[in-house]
């Protein structure tokens, strides 16, 4: 099976339709409970990022009896240095997404840890890709 | 002990998604931080936050929380308001500030215990 939604850059009120409704799909194929908290904490992270960092995005999902496979790819100013952002309470958020609550620099790590495997790709100017693959039976 | 309960024991206003009047309450989680929450709140319990805005209801979704409790009478926004309802996830407040009120329901959840 496979999705994709759009994500706009700059609008939080979308922010984790594209979660939402993976949930909803997971939970329909009766995938285990805990497996699609993680699945969905981790694509929020992902959607949130692109809102707060990026211009526009993309989330293409794509879902098999084995697992879940979520590729983020946006065009925004890219990570210049990934290792660094990859750190807890690291963030280049700006003060206003900062006062709602985000940009507390736990954003990529909750998706690493809440992800069987991350792959990170960016390049400065153009954009970076994410994506995440989990099993779906434990 | 139920959403209803803790709303009469601590003297809560309901602003909005009384559909979910009946969730159980499983324990609570103050936080601020929304990626805080998502990374660490559990199901069931109950978010105490000053944040008023509409990606706490989405969050509040995504990890079904039982109830959402805005502190110190801070007014939510409309848009807060309708996704409680459409969720139907509560949206409650109190007048406590977030060190109180998280006391009060901590002592009223062990006493249950």
């Amino acid at each position: 099976m496979e999705f994709s939604y759009e994500v706009e850059g700059g609008n939080f009120s979308k922010a984790g339709n594209a979660a939402s409704s993976v949930k909803k799909v997971l939970k329909q194929l009766n995938v285990d409970p805990k497996i699609i908290k993680r699945v969905v904490v981790a694509l929020y992270e992902g959607e949130v990022n692109v809102v707060a960092h990026a211009y526009k995005g993309k989330v293409l999902v794509d879902i098999d009896t084995a697992r879940i496979n979520i590729r983020i790819e946006d065009e925004g100013p890219g990570i210049p240095d990934i290792d660094l952002a990859m750190q807890v309470g690291y963030s280049t958020a700006s003060a206003m997404v900062r006062e709602m609550g985000f940009g507390a620099g736990m954003g990529l790590p909750n998706m690493k840890r809440n992800a069987d495997t991350i792959e990170i790709s960016s390049k400065v100017g153009a954009g970076t890709i994410v994506e995440l693959t989990t099993k779906l039976s434990s | 002990m139920k959403v209803c309960d803790i709303i009469e024991k601590l003297n809560l206003k309901v602003i909005a998604g009384e559909e979910g009047l009946q969730n159980e309450v499983r324990g609570g989680y103050t936080s601020d931080l929304l990626s805080d929450v998502m990374g660490n709140a559990d199901e069931g319990q109950v978010w105490i936050t000053l944040q008023t805005h509409r990606n706490v209801m989405a969050v509040a979704s995504l990890k079904e929380v039982a109830a959402v409790i805005i502190v110190k009478d801070l007014e939510a926004d409309e848009n807060t308001i309708s996704q409680s309802n459409d969720e139907g996830i509560p949206l409650l407040s109190s007048s406590m500030q977030a060190f109180e009120l998280s006391g009060e329901l901590y002592k009223l959840l062990a006493e249950k215990k």
